[in-house]
Order: structure tokens, then C-alpha cells, then sequence
């Protein structure tokens, strides 16, 4: 394991070409110049320039990766020509830019931009300077930052990133928390009129500092001692206590965030029931399944007809007698489904599933049922559901139906993944033949899943309805499928705490990024890559699938056990 | 009545007619035999048995009972539990997963932690190796997994597909030593097998499959000794 690491000419050229790349792009998409005004630190930093100043220190910071202990020096050096190539290419773009006119071919190659190049210099000359030796310094800084010991370099980066987040954040908590008493004094502490406050900045910082030190220190104590000492049955007073608690901040959570988190929250968590079911369908059986939408439209659809009293009224029942038959028959539509793709394996099986989707939704459209469901212009009125004198009717409290349509289905999930059904699952997944051989029921397991996996969209669908209060057909495009597919990936396939994180950063964070505008879905897209890069195996992996995507294979799961010996191809 | 039966056995792949009217008695307690060239029928033969291929004609029948009719499912829950070619084990799953999903269709937690036990006491190597994932066992070892999952579903009769395929010598002595071992214990086995020297070796009675029809039969020891089995099999 004497590899010697040494970084060439080559790779940090390669790597400075790769950030001016980088830099080039935010610049011609016009991202730098539409951020210009946007203050991350107030008077000091813009968005803009930020954008400009990151991919140096990125450069700066992998090509530090690429040296080990011994070659420290020549690693910040490496660096160092990095970020130099990267500032030069950005200055051939402002000196090309200022000789001739470039928007015939890049509209945002404006003069605003060169002007925002410029750096405030006067002379055409001393802006490039400033420029390149910039990159340099950006980048060497960036290396240094990897150098440095990890305690400090996590520290470092998990600060500079709270004062990121905070920064961009501004606008966002102003326009959901502005109403609220409580946040007033916390936006005069933080913030100028502008961007982060000095003070702001450095209690940020401090901030992430302490949380990054805070998770290095939980994660070096060993955990599973403090649980074993404790006995059964104060273990089981902590599971209650913390149940209760966890009960009364999900029923105060929606009136202290107000009307807009809530929404977004409630908007997270359709998805999130959506996402434990395809999870079960997909993470658990292993059945690629691209038309799950089909089954939240079919919820949605029968909760909209059974209880709506506008034009197309029929019973008019209530919201809680229409639910069960929703799940039901949004259930028997995954048996149907199930049946005829019960030969099909991967690739063929997911395009039959979405060709499912795609017939749920041309039929919602139709003419032909349009006297029932209303075609294009779908139902509408449909009402809130209600409990007495209480009505589920703001986001507040729709949150509320959420929340424990969450608890159902993840429970549900729970105990289906530890039941023998979960084991033939399991089975299932990983080899369809093997698993009849170990006396599984194949049909049974199956349609268990697509059943379940069904269940739980329709679920997810009649709330949706009585949320939006109307139901459309464009609401059940494939792009849904996509999402939820996406965001149980995201979490890591297989787990259920997996869902939560992904749904959180698929479908939240892109209602936050609404500020945004155009460059939202570049940003999510960008963000989707570099997490798929960075965490392969998903935010919160399930253990099986994370043993298929570790490269070395030989994961041993039980910390106790020694590791395993090396290179035994025959005993 | 002998426990497995197989009776004018006719299998296709579609058109293929793979097995031509195959006739083969296994008692309580034996060890029989199938040897043959590639592609003579023998895993056919065993997938017939496991309801996994129906036969267009003919009968398989267990202590006289037809199992044509179930599903290769049901067969399993019947006690006919198959070794597949090829080991086929859970890769991703731990040894010790493999082993409990071999068990899949019991219900009595003792008597699966004693077969554990057992299991564990026929392959020590698969007691070591309990928590490492099935796809990073050697050749060897993974043979022992799959033997050891078949043995777990507390098989009546024990179907196996090649064990010695790939497989070093020493490594094979330790399987077919097994094998011996497991039959002692009262476990009837029907085995296929290539090395058809070894087969013999192990073996009470032996069947000759060549291209899906049965040619010779008889005891192992007079068919180890056959002129005509010698030359094709045995290397003269
Ligand atoms: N899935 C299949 N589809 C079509 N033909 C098949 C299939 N499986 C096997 N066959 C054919 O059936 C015949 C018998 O195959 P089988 O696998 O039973 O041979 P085998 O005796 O087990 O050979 P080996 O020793 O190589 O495992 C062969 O001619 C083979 O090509
Ligand atoms: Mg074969």
C-alpha cells in the first residue's frame, strides 16, 4: 500500500481546463450576472461572484486530493497552476469579450458581465492579472484547505457552507417566516438589508464549525454500548417518551412554520408516501415499476368522483368514507397490473409499467369518461375532510393528514420488511429463479408488492386531492413516476429513512430554489449528478444494495467480526 | 413404492426434444446416479423433477404422489429441494441469510437453529464466513453454501447438479465426502454428475443418459466396471 501518489503537469492542467470550463459556463448561462445583485455577505460578496470564485478553490481542492502527506508542497503548487488556468481561461473570456462583441452567439456575454470581470479595476491589463493570480490563490487556498488536518478541514468547509446556505437562504426565510414574531429579531441579528451582516457571518460560521465538530465527536464514541446497558425496560420508556415528543412537535410544527412551509412540507410528504411504496415495489421485490403514477391518479380520481359536489357530483360522500375505496381500488388496479407482467423481468417489465401510466392518464383525459371525470378540466370542488367542528382545511392542518398517512405506510413497510413476505421479497430481488426454489410463491410475492406498492399511491392520491381541492390530468404525468423513482434512489434504494431524505431534497429543495427561477432545474439537475457521483449508494443505504455498489465486495457487516482475509479464491 | 419415480419422461425446450421417455426409480436411503456427456439431458432431468419444466409426457411421482401437477414452488414444499448447476446462491445476501432463506417455508425457530448448528457442523469454513457476503466466497466455499441451503429446507430427497463443476480436486473429495456423509445420516440423494468415476464411487445405483434417453443402468459398481462406461466415461 506504498503507492506513491504523485500529482503530474498533466493532471493539473487537465483539472484547471475542467474549472475554467466551469467558470465559462456560470458565466455564458448568465448565471453571474443574474446573481450580481444577490448579496451573500452584505456590501462584500454577490452570488455572482461567488460562482465565479468556487470552481478555483474546487480545482485547488482536488488536485490537493491527488497528492498524499509526503508531497504537500508540490500538491499546493499543483494546485496553484490549477487555479491559474482556470483564472486565465476566465480572463481570455473578458479580454475576448471586451475586443469583440460575443453575443451573437452567447447572449450573456454582455458588458454588464465584462464589467462584473473587471473586478472594479480600470485597466483592461490589471484586471486580467487580478484575475489569474485570483485563481491561483483561490485555488491554492482550496488546497490548503484539503491539507489541513481533517478535524480542521471539515470544520472549515462545514462553516464556509453555513455561511453559504444562510446567505442564499435570506430572501427565502423572509418570505416564509416575515409574518412571524418570533423571526423578526432573527432577521435583524443576521442579516443587512442585503446579505449576511459581519455578525451574521461569523455566528454562521461558528455555527457550522460547532456542528461539524460535533458530528466528528458523536461519531467517534461507539454506539451500540450506551443501548445494551440499558435495560429492556427503560429502553422501552425511551421509545414511548420519544414518541410522545415526537407527537407533540409534528402537531405544533405546521402553526409555528405558517402556511408556506406547511404547504411544501405537505407537497414533500405526498411524495414521501408515494416513495415507500414504490419502495416496496422496487426496493424491496426488485420490480421496476415506471408507471406507480397511474395508481396516485386512480386515488385521487375516485376520492374526486365519490366526494366532489361541484358539476360532476355523484354521492357526495365525505372524504374519510371515500379513502378506503380509493386505497382499495387503487390495490385491485396493481393486482390487474400485476397479472399480466408477471413473466416479465427488468427492462421489459418497466416498459410495460410505463405504458400503464401512460393509459391511466390518456383515459383521465378522454372524452369517454369525461361525463364522469371531466376530461381536461377535471373535478373540482372537492371537499376537505372533517372531524367534528374540525376542518382539515388550511395547509396546517392537511399537514396533519399527511403526517399520519406517512406513519401508516411506514409502518405498514416496517413490518411487511421483517415478515416472511419481506423475506421472499428479498428473495425475489435478488434472484427471481433461486427464490421458487427456496419454495417462495413467486404470483403471491409479486402481486403482495405491486398490491401494496399500489395501495399506498392511492393513499397518497386522495390526499392529494382533497389538498389541491380539485383534481387535473396534468397533475399524473410520467414526469411524478420519474421523481419518485428518483428521490427513493437519492435515499437509497431499499430504505425507508432513505425516502424522507430523498423526497426532501427532490421535491422540497426545488420549491425552496423557486427565487431561482430558470436556473433552478440546472442547479437540481447539477446537484442530482454531483450526488450520484459523490454517494452512489444513496443518502441512507439499505445494506444489501449497499453491497452492490461497493467496489471491493467484501463488506462485512457485522463490526465485530474480523475482516476477512484477503485475496481467497479457492480454500 | 420408491420415493422418487420417473416415469416415460418427455421434456422439450420448445422444440427441442430434450428428454425422450426417461424412466428412473430412486429408493428411501440411496444414492443414485446420473452421468452423461454435456448436454445428455441431466439438468433437464433434474428440472423436470422440480416442477421448474413440465414434461409433455409421462409421470413424476413421490412415494407414489403425481408431481406433475404443482408448481415448482410446491414441489420444494414437498421436500424435493434442488442443488442447481452452477451454485446459484444469493451473491449479495451473507452466508448466513443464504442459509435462512433455505429454510424459507418452516415455521419451527428451534429446529432451524439446530440445522443451523448442524449445517455449520458439516462446513466449519461456512460457520466463519457467516457474515460475509455469499458473492465473495470461493468456488469451494460457495458449493458448501448451496448444499447447505438445500439441507436447510430439510430436504426428503436431495437433487444435485454437478458439485465437483470447477472445482479442485481436494475440493471435490470434501464435497463427495459430504455427500457420503449426508447418506449415512439417512439422506436419499440423486446426483448428477460429469465425473462420472467419482459418481460411481459414492453411489449405490447409477443411470447413463445420452441424448435425453437412458442407455445403461444398473449398480454403480458393475457400471464402473462396464466396458462401454469405461471407454466413454472413465477414460478407458
Ligand atoms: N433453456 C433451454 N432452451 C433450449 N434448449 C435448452 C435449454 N436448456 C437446455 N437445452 C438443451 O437441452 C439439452 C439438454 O440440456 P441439459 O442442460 O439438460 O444438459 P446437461 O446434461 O445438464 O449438460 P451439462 O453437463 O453441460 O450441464 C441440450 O441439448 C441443451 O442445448
Ligand atoms: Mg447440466
Amino acid at each position: 500500500m506504498t503507492q506513491e501518489k504523485k500529482p503530474t503537469w498533466k493532471d493539473a492542467i487537465q483539472l484547471g481546463v475542467i474549472g475554467g470550463v466551469l467558470v465559462l459556463f456560470v458565466s455564458l448561462v448568465g448565471m453571474v450576472q443574474a446573481f450580481d445583485g444577490r448579496y451573500i455577505i452584505s456590501e462584500t460578496l454577490t452570488l455572482g461572484q461567488l460562482l465565479l470564485f468556487l470552481p478555483p478553490l474546487i480545482v485547488g481542492y482536488i488536485s490537493a486530493t491527488r497528492t498524499d502527506a509526503q508531497h504537500r508542497v508540490s500538491g499546493i503548487l499543483f494546485g496553484s497552476v490549477s487555479g491559474l488556468v482556470t483564472g486565465a481561461i476566465l480572463a481570455a473570456l473578458l479580454l475576448l469579450g471586451s475586443a469583440i462583441n460575443l453575443r451573437a452567439m452567447f447572449i450573456n456575454a454582455s458588458p454588464e458581465l465584462m464589467d462584473i470581470l473587471m473586478f472594479g479595476q480600470e485597466t483592461l491589463a490589471v484586471a486580467t492579472a487580478v484575475l489569474v493570480i485570483g485563481g491561483a490563490l483561490l485555488s491554492v487556498l482550496g488546497a490548503v484547505i484539503r491539507l489541513s488536518p481533517p478535524l480542521i478541514r471539515s470544520a472549515i468547509l462545514s462553516g464556509v457552507s453555513a455561511v453559504i446556505i444562510m446567505g442564499i437562504m435570506q430572501e427565502l426565510l423572509k418570505i416564509t417566516f416575515g409574518g412571524r414574531d418570533w423571526y423578526m429579531p432573527i432577521d435583524d441579528f443576521l442579516y443587512e438589508q442585503k446579505g449576511l451582516s459581519w455578525m451574521g457571518v461569523v455566528v454562521t460560521f461558528l455555527l457550522g464549525v460547532a456542528i461539524s465538530l460535533w458530528r466528528a465527536r458523536s461519531a467517534s464514541r461507539p454506539k451500540k454500548t450506551v443501548v445494551k446497558t440499558r435495560s429492556r425496560e427503560r429502553q422501552r420508556y425511551v421509545q414511548i417518551g420519544s414518541f410522545v415528543l415526537g407527537a407533540i412537535l409534528l402537531l405544533i410544527l405546521p402553526q409555528f412554520l405558517g402556511p408556506y412551509p406547511s404547504e411544501i412540507l405537505n407537497t414533500v410528504g405526498i411524495y414521501v408516501i408515494m416513495g415507500i411504496g414504490l419502495n416496496i415495489v422496487v426496493g424491496y421485490a426488485g420490480l421496476l415499476d415506471l408507471g406507480y403514477v397511474a395508481f396516485f391518479a386512480i386515488g385521487a380520481y375516485v376520492v374526486g368522483v365519490l366526494t366532489t359536489t361541484g358539476s360532476l357530483a355523484t354521492v357526495m360522500w365525505s372524504w374519510w368514507l371515500a379513502l378506503p375505496f380509493a386505497v382499495l381500488v387503487s390495490l385491485l388496479a396493481g393486482v390487474i397490473l400485476g397479472i399480466p407482467v408477471l413473466k416479465m423481468r427488468g427492462d421489459y417489465l418497466a416498459i410495460v409499467t410505463l405504458g400503464f401510466g401512460e393509459i391511466i392518464r390518456v383515459v383521465a383525459l378522454s372524452n369517454w369518461l369525461k361525463p364522469y371525470i371531466g376530461g381536461a378540466q377535471g373535478i373540482l370542488q372537492v371537499p376537505k375532510p372533517q372531524i367534528g367542528d374540525f376542518v382539515f382545511k388550511d395547509p396546517e392542518q392537511i399537514f396533519y393528514l399527511v403526517a399520519i398517512g406517512i406513519g401508516i405506510v411506514a409502518f405498514v413497510a416496517f413490518r411487511l420488511r421483517d415478515a416472511r413476505v419481506g423475506r421472499a421479497w428479498k428473495a425475489l430481488r435478488e434472484d427471481e429463479d433461486v427464490a421458487e426454489a427456496m419454495g417462495i410463491n413467486l404470483v403471491n410475492t409479486k402481486l403482495l408488492a405491486f398490491a401494496t406498492g399500489a395501495a399506498f399511491a392511492g393513499l397518497s392520491g386522495a390526499i392529494f386531492a382533497t389538498k389541491l381541492g380539485s383534481i387535473f390530468p396534468h397533475s399524473f404525468n410520467l414526469i411524478v413516476s420519474i421523481n419518485v423513482l428518483s428521490l427513493i434512489i437519492v435515499g437509497g434504494i431499499g430504505s425507508i429513512p432513505g425516502v424522507l431524505v430523498g423526497a426532501f431534497m427532490l421535491v422540497g429543495l426545488p420549491e425552496l430554489l423557486r427565487e431561482f427561477a430558470d436556473y433552478r432545474m440546472l442547479m437540481y439537475g447539477a446537484l442530482l449528478v454531483v450526488m450520484m457521483l459523490v454517494k452512489p449508494e444513496g443518502f441512507i443505504p439499505e445494506k444489501t444494495h449497499k453491497a452492490e455498489l461497493t467496489d471491493r465486495g467484501d463488506v462485512d457487516f457485522d463490526s465485530e467480526i474480523e475482516p476477512i482475509a484477503p485475496a481467497i479464491t479457492e480454500i | 413404492m420408491a420415493l422418487l419415480e420417473l416415469e416415460n419422461v418427455h421434456s422439450y425446450y420448445g422444440n427441442i426434444h430434450a428428454l425422450k421417455g426417461i424412466s428412473l426409480t430412486v429408493e428411501q436411503g440411496e444414492i443414485v446416479t446420473l452421468i452423461g456427456a454435456n448436454g445428455a439431458g441431466k439438468s433437464t432431468t433434474l428440472k423436470t423433477i422440480s416442477g421448474i419444466i413440465d414434461p409433455r409426457k409421462g409421470s413424476v411421482r413421490l412415494e407414489g404422489e403425481d408431481l406433475v401437477a404443482y408448481r415448482a414452488h410446491e414441489v420444494v414444499s414437498k421436500g424435493v429441494i434442488q442443488v442447481p448447476e452452477g451454485r446459484r446462491i444469493f451473491t449479495r445476501l451473507t452466508v448466513r441469510e443464504n442459509l435462512e432463506m433455505g429454510a424459507f417455508l418452516r415455521n419451527d425457530t428451534q429446529e432451524i437453529k439446530k440445522d443451523l448448528e448442524w449445517v455449520f457442523s458439516l462446513f466449519p469454513r461456512l460457520e466463519e464466513r457467516q457474515n460475509q457476503v455469499g458473492g465473495t466466497l470461493s468456488g469451494g466455499e460457495q458449493q458448501m453454501l448451496a448444499t447447505g441451503r438445500a439441507l436447510m429446507a430439510r430436504p426428503r430427497i436431495l437433487l444435485m447438479d454437478e458439485p465437483s463443476m470447477g472445482l479442485a480436486p481436494v475440493l471435490v473429495d470434501l464435497i463427495f465426502d459430504t455427500i457420503k456423509d449426508l447418506n449415512e445420516q439417512g439422506m436419499t440423494i440423486l446426483l448428477v454428475e460429469q465425473n462420472a468415476l467419482l459418481a460411481l464411487d459414492v453411489a449405490d445405483r447409477g443411470y447413463v443418459l445420452e441424448t435425453g434417453m437412458i442407455t445403461l443402468a444398473g449398480d454403480a459398481k458393475e457400471l464402473a466396471a462396464n466396458p462401454q462406461v469405461k471407454e466413454a466415461y472413465l477414460g478407458g
